[in-house]
């Protein structure tokens, strides 16, 4: 096991997103885990990473509405190598997030107080 | 749940606090207090036949300590189990346990929560979290919307099925005089007020008020010889399934498929048994999903099952009688109240709401993200 005085998961996550890639893990019997951990659920064994290819698919979606704002997208993603994270699909009008669209990742930088952190964009060839 | 008895204990006493929006400065504990004493009196116990406690509130982490406090009691045993709203099912059930065991003998069930006066982030501030908060999720709101637009998707689940649970709502709380919403309400209002996270408007949400209540049971040995008919408790189940909402597995299918099961086999009855439903209505997506999960329609049924009216007054089903948290009340932690609702029916105290010859009424609530899932179902002595 890692050990926690040296990196946390978290920490080489972010380190992953600074690079443009975007993290996750596999326990010993292939499956895989989000978000990152110390330990394997389930088995309590341990865990590698992989870098995802980057492709999911929108699982549901919701459009926010703050006070002066244009719409916010949060949505859930399913990722092609079989985990899902919550994100934002960018580059499209937040209503017009649909589950069931392919879309792909892409880091956002973040700023002075936010670690860059994923977001997606309609994948290519998506309706 | 196994290894407890049907029917060994009952609720014999049952009170709201003060609601809607309390005087400057009101503490969620004078509020948990004032429920306290209130449901004493309800069962004719005094302060002093307490010996066990169990609180959970989103304003104070301790909450057995702090009400034990103010109280100046020193309960034989304790419990500050906190799962979001449910946390008070799940006191049930642990009382249950401790009742039968020996533990206690008469225990207090408490709630205060004054997140109107002092606003809902001040109430229930929320944990940052790197794998959600910079997406700005309106927590818990958004993961609700989530999960309605999966059954949208999924079932064919409608908007206008979904404002049908608000309608109903606010249809029974004209009905309940403590309820704070007095107007009536339409389907078209519900589609067309401000919306907040798609396919939720401001009418798909409960309210944000202030309020709280307890709870008082004992054994049913002690029960018979108390004020107020007691109401039994039959059955209780616990179950939870995630924290954020990024982990629930499918979200069209909640942990109260495996709280209700757990209840209805303690209580050797099947839904159809049931006379009345007090089902935890943070959202209008919430009653359909429990009345699914629960056993009242086939998955995927829910919305067209609410069509028409049936979850009103002069429906099919009886839900909500109160208002719910969509019409009557919704502090933040809202399950308290969920059950006392569920109990006034067993003891046929609700007035132009009673629903006729009540004997089985579930309670079920709900906690965080969909997350907690519990399932308390009460008798009257001819269900016993």
């Amino acid at each position: 096991m890692q050990s926690l005085t040296e990196q946390s998961p978290l920490g080489t996550y972010i380190e992953h997103v600074k690079k443009g890639e975007l993290a996750y893990q596999v326990t010993d019997d292939g499956k895989a885990v989000f978000y990152p951990r110390a330990v394997a659920p389930v088995t309590g064994g341990t865990l590698e990473w992989r870098v995802s290819k980057g492709l999911g698919t929108v699982y549901s979606t919701t459009a926010m509405y703050f006070k002066g704002e244009a719409p916010l997208n949060v949505a859930l993603i399913d990722m092609d190598e079989g985990f899902r994270l919550m994100s934002r699909v960018e580059d499209i009008d937040a209503i017009e997030v649909k589950i069931g669209l392919r879309v792909k990742f892409r880091a956002h930088p973040g700023d002075d107080k936010q670690a860059p952190y994923p977001v997606f964009t309609p994948a290519e060839g998506s309706k | 749940m196994s290894g407890l008895t049907r029917g060994s204990v009952a609720v014999v006493g049952a009170a709201e606090s003060d609601l809607g929006l309390v005087a400057p400065n009101t503490s969620p504990l004078d509020l948990m207090a004032q429920g306290t004493m209130r449901a004493l009196d309800d069962a004719g116990l005094k302060l002093s036949d307490v010996d066990g406690l169990f609180v959970a509130a989103s304003q104070t982490r301790m909450g057995p300590m702090v009400l034990a406090e103010y109280l100046r009691i020193k309960p034989r045993y304790f419990d500050g189990t906190i799962i979001g709203g449910s946390s008070f099912m799940t006191h049930v059930a642990h009382a249950q346990v401790a009742i039968e065991h020996g533990l206690c003998e008469v225990a207090v069930i408490a709630y205060g929560s004054t997140q109107r006066s002092v606003s809902r982030a001040a109430a229930s501030p929320r944990e940052y979290n790197y794998y959600e908060s910079p997406y700005r999720p309106i927590l818990p709101i958004s993961a609700y919307a989530m999960a309605a637009a999966r059954h949208m998707h999924q079932y064919g689940t409608t908007r206008e099925q979904l404002a049908e649970v608000a309608v109903a709502a606010r249809q029974w709380a004209l009905l309940n005089p403590k309820a704070w919403e007095k107007e009536p309400l339409t389907i078209e209002q519900v589609l067309n007020a401000r919306m907040v996270s798609y396919p939720f408007t401001v009418r798909d949400c409960c309210l944000v008020v202030d309020g709280g209540g307890a709870i008082v049971l004992t054994s049913a040995d002690r029960a018979k010889s108390l004020k107020k008919k007691p109401a039994y408790v039959l059955g209780v189940g616990e179950a939870i399934s995630h924290n954020s909402i990024s982990s629930m597995p499918d979200l069209t299918v909640t942990a109260a498929s495996e709280s209700g099961p757990q209840a209805y086999k303690m209580a050797g009855i099947k839904p159809s048994d049931v006379d009345m439903l007090s089902l935890y209505d943070a959202f209008t997506i919430t009653p359909i999903l429990f009345l699914e999960d629960l056993g009242f329609c086939p998955k995927g049924e829910g919305g067209r099952f609410v069509q028409g009216g049936a979850i009103a007054p002069g429906g099919k089903l009886p839900v909500n009688t109160s208002g719910g948290g969509l019409s009557y009340c919704h502090p933040g932690m809202y399950g308290l109240l969920v059950m006392i609702e569920a109990i006034r029916q067993v003891r046929g105290e609700c007035g132009a709401r009673q629903v006729p010859d009540c004997n089985i009424a579930l309670a079920h609530g709900n906690g965080g993200v969909l997350s907690s899932q519990c399932t308390v179902i009460f008798g009257s002595e001819a269900a016993l």
